[in-house]
């Protein structure tokens, strides 16, 4: 990562781990590098946030640490707890014992249970640290996040401060679900990934399928767009074209035409209105 | 750099986006490390650090076009007095001309190669615009008159195929998409020429539009109100998760003695890790009450989407819609409908209109309570939409309020300007006295504010209340 030089080297390091990015990705990833700032990666579902965070461990060959958010993440889960079903049984069996003789012992390594966060801050290798989804989190794990990516160190009371080593190149999610507090924000870079263009999706597509023809390559992707901009609950996600153009080529069909997208909608829509709105107003007309 | 840069920020903030100092330091900071003479690389640079919202993009963008457009001065600023006049008069070009330059654009577009484009754009907007320096007009009249000289082009951009259906569709949003692309680089263009001519800072002021946020939804503009819409959905989502974080989250249950019984075997038969039982699920009713008539055109779409959010999260939500009659809409916006097709359904089934059409209260507030006696109970929070306007009609007022001390409590959004209740027609105050909360919700900004009010966790004291 420290060694890209532009965003254009970005662009071609993403390419070589399977990902495909744009100008947008390739320089707000390069600038996160240089800066050392967290990534803030936001979008509609299935547009490659989660993957832009695992080409770019791939990419720099830095193993990847994964916090799944979810409502309800509170520190233990997140950051570390003692393993005290385990110091429970160490006090039963050192029965008789003074407590100051075995005080020491149970709280050390061997009881720690590590967590994502303190897993990336004490890695001896450097590390991608993502944050999937953190907008499924509540305000106070949200502060607390914060105060871990300010200074990458953390206070253990029984232990004392572990500062990370190497500092990892961190990636937050967020479906929007809710508004991110300003402070987590600020010190993010913000980096909005929305549907790709229909060149791009047409190269993510041969990348991804690349039996697919050029022609057909070309139509699922502007017929995926005019899907898009249909007033939908649902559009269709970058995986769900994958996934289209792999069912269109398993049928063996080689021209898209109504009749066809009607009978395989279902891989693109997973809701009874939206196929019906899509039958009725871009193939029926 | 460092002086655009903080007229740039100083523009950003006069438009309504939030940019802190620590911000534009860190932008300052990250044009060190990049190119400075590649144009996307600064752009995308500054989005990435001043912008934390994607709908705060497109104010970003227009501002950046202003300010960050020297550099690539046009080669003739001034055209030549014969342009100018042959603009004016109409006839510009000979129609040859005018014909050669569109197939040039057309070929761009089609091209896809951003350079060639950019020329072709170069010289439309030198012999269209009838660009005239000083002249203090906005970038909207050259543009128009620019496109109008253009009319036409839309169909050399098709491909011409008499085909129906699907590949019609697809040619159709193909070439709604050139156009978009033609749009925004005669606009940049056009933006360039009246930077070069007047300065950044001036332009940007006539550039300015309010954002999707704070626009007036009463007296919003066609553009306008498309932009609002974009925004409402993420809105109407987030409403949707907030009220049912709050659902789940609420006051613990009482203790589970068997699982933390059970729980305890596993530590020697040491009680340590009490088990609760999940919360009673609360079951808030909601009836809502929305004004759909004329005066509340544009406003109605926007609180029946509000409707069509909460109604997805709660089973116990009924809906009403009216005008001068009252009917239940609740069946049109259950789970897994579809926004449109529920809005159709309400302008074509519901029974709305009961005499002229024109807001009824009184009329309406006699006929709910009639038809629907049932519906507001003391456990309901009712929640009515409108701007009060009762064309001097009785206002039925002591029936209002009867309503609301059956309710449990009762919440009034009115559209229109504080300062122009009790005005005219509108009886707000009278209405007003009833209500516990009476909201001013003008704009995007003020229902989110609302929201925010009424979907955040309410105090321990009422939360277990409402458990």
């Amino acid at each position: 990562m420290e060694t890209w030089n532009s965003a254009e080297e970005v662009s071609l390091a993403l390419e070589k781990a399977g990902y495909l990015s744009d100008d947008r990705i390739a320089q707000v990833v390069f600038l996160a590098g240089r800066l050392e700032k967290p990534i803030l990666a936001e979008g509609p579902a299935g547009v490659g946030k989660t993957s832009l965070a695992l080409s770019i461990a791939e990419a720099t060959g830095r193993r990847l640490v994964r916090l799944q958010c979810y409502e309800g993440l509170d520190e233990a889960k997140a950051l570390y707890e003692w393993n005290y079903h385990k110091q429970l049984l160490r006090l039963q069996s050192d029965e008789g014992k003074a407590w100051h003789e075995i005080e020491g012992d149970i709280f050390t390594e061997e009881f720690l249970l590590e967590r994502p966060l303190l897993e990336a801050i004490r890695s001896e290798d450097p590390v991608v640290l993502l944050i999937d989804e953190v907008d499924r989190v509540e305000m106070e794990t949200e502060a607390l996040l914060l105060e871990v990516l300010d200074a990458f160190q953390v206070t253990v009371p029984e232990l004392g401060t572990v500062v990370a080593n190497h500092r990892p190149i961190v990636v937050l999610t967020s479906n929007n679900t809710r508004e991110l507090s300003e402070a987590l924000k600020r010190r993010c870079l913000f980096l909005h990934i929305d549907y790709p263009t229909v060149e791009r999706e047409k190269q993510i597509l041969a990348a991804g399928v690349p039996e697919l023809s050029e022609a057909m390559a070309d139509k699922i992707a502007r017929t995926v767009r005019s899907i898009r901009k249909l007033a939908i609950r649902k559009a269709p996600s970058v995986s769900e074209s994958l996934d289209w153009a792999r069912t269109l080529l398993a049928l063996g069909i080689e021209d898209i035409d109504s009749g066809v997208t009607k009978g395989t909608l279902e891989v693109l829509l997973k809701y009874r209105s939206d196929i019906e709105k899509a039958e009725r107003e871009l193939l029926d007309s | 750099m460092i002086d655009t840069l903080s007229s740039f920020v100083g523009e950003l903030r006069a438009v309504g986006l939030p940019v802190s100092t620590a911000e534009a330091l860190d932008a300052a900071n990250a044009l060190l490390h990049i190119d400075v003479g590649r144009r996307s690389a600064v752009r995308e640079t500054l989005a990435a650090t001043l912008i934390k919202m994607p709908r705060h993009r497109s104010a970003f963008d227009t501002a950046f076009d202003v300010f960050f457009s020297v550099g690539e001065m046009p080669e003739a600023l001034v055209p030549d007095a014969e342009q100018v006049q042959a603009a004016s008069t109409g006839a510009g070009d000979s129609d040859q001309g005018l014909a050669d330059l569109m197939t040039q654009l057309a070929g761009a577009l089609q091209g896809g190669d951003s350079d060639v484009l950019r020329r072709a754009v170069r010289e439309a907007v030198s012999r269209l615009s009838g660009f005239q320096p000083g002249r203090p007009v906005g970038g909207r009249y050259y543009l128009y008159r620019v496109l109008q000289r253009l009319d036409g082009i839309e169909e050399m951009l098709g491909d011409g195929g008499d085909e129906a259906g699907l590949a019609a569709q697809l040619d159709e949003d193909d070439v709604a998409a050139l156009m978009e692309l033609l749009r925004a680089e005669l606009r940049r263009e056009i933006v360039r020429r009246l930077v070069a001519d007047r300065g950044a800072e001036p332009v940007a002021r006539t550039l300015r539009e309010p954002l999707a946020e704070d626009i007036d939804l009463m007296h919003a503009t066609r553009e306008e109100l498309q932009r609002v819409e974009a925004a409402i959905a993420p809105l109407a989502r987030k409403l949707a998760t907030r009220l049912a974080q709050r659902r789940r989250r609420g006051r613990q249950g009482r203790l589970d003695l068997r699982r933390t019984i059970r729980r305890s075997l596993a530590h020697g038969g040491a009680l340590i890790e009490p088990q609760f039982r999940p919360p009673r699920r609360s079951k808030p009713e909601i009836v809502l009450l929305c004004d759909v008539s004329g005066s509340m055109a544009t406003f109605a779409r926007f609180t029946m989407q509000f409707t069509y959010a909460v109604g997805s999260q709660f089973s116990r939500v009924r809906s009403f819609a009216f005008i001068d009659e009252v009917d239940e809409v609740t069946g049109y916006f259950g789970p897994g409908t579809d926004f449109v097709d529920s809005m159709d359904r309400l302008s074509q089934e519901a029974r709305i209109v009961g005499h002229d059409g024109h807001s009824d209260y009184g009329v309406v507030l006699r006929s709910f309570a009639g038809k629907y006696e049932d519906a507001v109970t003391s456990q309901s929070t009712l929640i009515v939409t409108g701007d009060a306007r009762n064309n001097y009609r009785d206002a039925e007022n002591a029936l209002f309020h009867e309503l609301a001390a059956t309710a449990r409590s009762v919440v009034w959004l009115n559209p229109e300007a504080r300062r122009f209740w009790d005005t005219g027609d509108s009886v707000m105050s009278q209405y007003a006295a009833a209500c516990d909360d009476v909201y001013e919700v003008r704009t995007l900004r003020q229902l989110e504010e609302f929201v925010a009010a009424v979907a955040l966790p309410v105090p321990r004291s009422r939360s277990e209340f409402l458990n």
